[in-house]
């Protein structure tokens, strides 16, 4: 290449370009490298992998000791590891190989339901977590093994429609299908398999909440090691060069169709082995934890993280979990989850390129419902602006500490029939016109946008948390393939067939 | 195991012969909507070979375009109004809301990933997915909606037209089935015919090549994202107007069925996607009747599993020359 070779003495000015080197590609590539984000994206990678993981245990081990309650801790804590593991167990298979494996929840399910048949009182069985958890974990890897041995040859898509096909096949399995062995149904049906007992390791039982965080923290640091280790191996070598040209692995004499195979069971195996500690927690198997909205979590989390990446699927891990936890209606962070909202819409606008065009975003923004507030306070009357913003079922009085946003934004007190979905349906009407619009008149449609994304928010999405999380995980996903798709910390450009 | 075949021997025992042509009616009437959601995702995949998750949620939006429409029509002054008017308008707006919604799904998820890899546009699709599910949930508040508790079309159900064998056949049977014809028809004349229809045949082929000859192939994709999806629209009116449960949830599982057939018939063959219907709808019904309701959606996944081991160019389907 013409790297190589002194650049041309004679008048280096910015309008000619060099032969061989695009100056404006070479400029606007120094300037990215120059941006913060990319700064930080460059240190990160340059920070060694067990840095990583020894600062994500260090945080993590502090957590029991700073958390408000047990209740954070629960449904933080554990919560986030447990995603955590099962993101590093999907990146293998997908991140890793680069196989669209859609049936992953279900060796999740087959996990959780071995060992939930072996230690309760289903069959008034009772093992030893010892000898359960690495049957369930077999019991997975031999599913996925036969399961991957029929569709070996199958690629790309075939491979995603056979697996979640699987998938599909499992839950009606357990749910509806609840075939009778020994008398009683196997799967318990919709009620699935209640009182599994706690892991209970060599004597030592795990049932509080501390006790479980740790060992899901020391298996979820194992677990990173395990699959740091197996990336940098020859295993882990052949199951990048096959995920980046099948058929020149083949070539080269690897042996594609049996690694993509031991990648299949091996996520599948930790798919499993998470299942066991997700049953012992919640001590009970029930079918609803293992369908396709459980799965998109779990692809979430990966996506976000960055595929291929182990420290990506821990960084994606907290904010999924995180972030879906404060959606939730319950939880008592309304003011968290305000902030939240309204933070990533900053910081999202605030990406916009020439700085200026954003803060004039904002500013008439608030100018516009100022405006939009005053005319409706004189026209329709106080009854339209009086509402409490971000008024749940559960906690009616719940404005988190924001009545402020009265003054600007439009809060009917009373719900006027189907002033709700209107504000939807005209939300997603402002961003699809934003969407197709560019630049000044996109600018400009963005204001209104703003507005109504802001008065959907406090009337309807803040109340149907459960709901608002899964919308905004597909549309970050779409956004996500759209931008970045190597998320947040995946390397670029990694073509998967 | 053996437990589900005496279950199957005594089923076919007991249905008789008229039970089973009963069941033979159900499952062409649930064949020909299948088929016209296969339509749409053959016609995807054969022009983009992407796997539209969102297919089957495109058509949930529209049997839910119908409910908007009765209740804007037919809420207040009900059982007064003229029923074929009525199912026009249902069909017309639920067709052309439908395919819009898959014209923007095309433009916002799936056009900025023409050249991404493989995973990216099947990755946006389940984003597709959950956004349509979950805005439709909020909508309706996951309420389950029946088009029968509208006495318009009381006549639709009420008499049967024929009476072969004691088992009635009324006019939303017919209507679905000779709608789906119509349609199948329709689309066949397009494709076949017409010039859009040459070039899409010839996008299908070869994109690249097809835009060096002057096709504008954005276009001709719109176009048939538009053309399937108002496919699924009517499908979605359809199932609204036959088997009337309509809730957020019902596309996703409709759609993975309807894209079996679409496999089963041969992906990217519309007479395939026709043939896959009809057969995946007479299997289910009739495993549903048979092996009784819990086992239907295995034995259909099962054969769709087995259907693509084995042949997974489908029965019609050309076999693929993969290209290196």
């Amino acid at each position: 290449m013409s790297e190589t070779t002194p650049p041309p003495p004679e008048e280096p000015t910015p309008q000619t370009s060099r032969i061989g080197v695009d100056s404006w590609v070479a400029e606007s590539e120094a300037r990215r490298a120059r941006t913060p984000a990319a700064l930080v994206g460059h240190g990160w990678q340059r920070t060694p992998d067990a840095i990583k993981l020894l600062a994500f245990v260090g945080v993590a081990a502090s957590y029991p000791f700073w958390a408000a309650n047990q209740g954070d801790l629960f449904i933080f804590g554990i919560g986030t590891l447990l995603y955590a593991a099962l993101g590093m167990g999907l990146n293998v298979v997908v991140g890793f190989a680069g196989l669209l494996d859609l049936g992953y929840v279900a060796f999740y399910g087959i996990g959780a339901y071995t060992y939930a048949e072996l230690s309760s009182p289903q069959y008034n069985l009772h093992w030893p977590a010892e000898a359960t958890i690495p049957i369930a974990m077999a019991v997975a890897a031999l599913v996925s093994l036969f399961l991957g041995y029929t569709s070996r040859r199958l690629l790309g898509d075939y491979l995603a429609i056979v697996t979640l096909f699987f998938g599909q096949a499992f839950t009606f399995f357990l749910n509806p299908a609840n075939p009778k062995v020994a008398g009683k149904g196997l799967t318990g049906g919709a009620d699935g398999l209640p009182n599994v007992d706690p892991i209970d390791l060599f004597g030592y039982k795990f049932t509080s909440i501390r006790q479980l965080y740790f060992l899901l923290l020391v298996v979820v640091a194992l677990l990173a090691i395990a699959i740091h280790f197996a990336n940098q191996s020859r295993v882990g070598r052949a199951w990048r060069a096959l995920r980046e040209d099948p058929l020149a692995a083949e070539v080269m004499s690897i042996p594609v169709n049996r690694l993509k195979i031991l990648a299949f069971a091996f996520g599948a195996a930790v798919a499993a082995l998470c299942g066991t500690i997700h049953v012992s927690i919640s001590t009970a198997a029930t079918p609803g934890d293992f369908d396709v909205s459980v799965l998109i979590i779990f692809y979430a989390i990966v996506i976000l993280g960055g595929i291929g990446s182990v420290s990506g699927a821990l960084v994606g891990a907290v904010i999924i979990n995180c972030s879906l936890q404060f959606l939730e209606p319950q939880n008592d962070h309304p003011s968290v989850k305000r902030w939240l909202f309204y933070g990533t819409i900053v910081l999202l606008i605030l990406s916009i390129k020439p700085v200026i065009r954003p803060v004039l975003v904002l500013a008439a923004t608030i100018g516009f419902g100022f405006a939009v507030h005053a005319i409706v306070a004189a026209t329709a009357g106080s009854a339209w602006t009086t509402g409490v913003p971000g008024a749940s079922a559960f906690n009616p009085q719940a404005s988190g500490g924001a009545v402020w946003i009265n003054h600007w934004a439009i809060v009917p007190a009373v719900s006027h029939g189907n002033f709700n979905n209107c504000l939807y349906i005209g939300l997603v009407a402002a961003i699809i016109a934003t969407g197709m619009l560019s630049g000044w008149w996109r600018l400009a449609a963005l204001v209104p946008t703003l507005y109504l994304a802001v008065l959907a928010w406090e009337n309807l999405l803040a109340q149907n948390g459960a709901i608002t999380a899964y919308l905004l995980f597909g549309a970050m996903l779409v956004g996500l393939m759209a931008r970045r798709p190597e998320g947040l910390f995946g390397s670029a450009r990694v073509e998967i067939v | 195991m053996h437990l589900l075949l005496f279950t199957i021997i005594d089923n076919i025992r007991s249905i008789g012969w008229a039970g089973a042509f009963a069941l033979l009616r159900d499952g062409i009437v649930l064949g020909a909507l299948y088929s016209l959601v296969a339509l749409g995702y053959t016609m995807v995949y054969g022009i983009l070979q992407l796997l539209n998750f969102a297919h089957g949620d495109v058509f949930m939006v529209g049997a839910f375009m119908g409910i908007g429409v009765l209740t804007v029509v037919a809420g207040p002054f009900s059982s007064a109004l003229p029923l074929v008017p009525l199912i026009i308008v249902l069909f017309a707006v639920s067709m052309l809301g439908s395919g819009v919604l898959g014209v923007v799904i095309e433009r916002f998820a799936y056009r900025p990933l023409r050249n991404a890899p493989r995973i990216a546009p099947l990755i946006s699709a389940l984003g597709v997915v959950f956004i349509l599910e979950s805005s439709v949930q909020l909508l309706t508040n996951a309420g389950h909606f029946q088009y029968n508790e509208y006495p318009v079309f009381n006549r639709l159900f009420q008499p049967a037209v024929f009476n072969p064998w004691g088992q009635p056949i009324n006019i939303a049977d017919l209507l679905v089935v000779g709608t789906s014809i119509v349609l199948v028809l329709a689309l066949m004349f397009l494709v076949n015919r017409t010039r859009l229809g040459k070039a899409m045949r010839a996008t299908a082929f070869d994109r690249e090549a097809a835009s060096m000859m002057g096709v504008d192939t954005d276009r001709v994709i719109a176009a048939t994202f538009f053309i399937g999806s108002a496919l699924a629209g009517a499908a979605g009116v359809m199932y609204g107007l036959s088997l009337s449960d309509t809730w957020f949830l019902v596309g996703f599982l409709y759609g993975l069925k309807a894209f079996t057939a679409a496999v089963v018939g041969g992906i990217g063959s519309i007479q395939g996607a026709m043939l896959g219907g009809v057969l995946i709808g007479l299997v289910e019904t009739f495993a549903g009747a048979y092996a009784g309701g819990n086992w239907k959606e295995i034995v259909v996944f099962g054969i769709l599993i087995l259907f693509l081991l084995f042949r997974p160019t489908g029965i019609l389907g050309s076999h693929a020359i993969q290209k290196v």
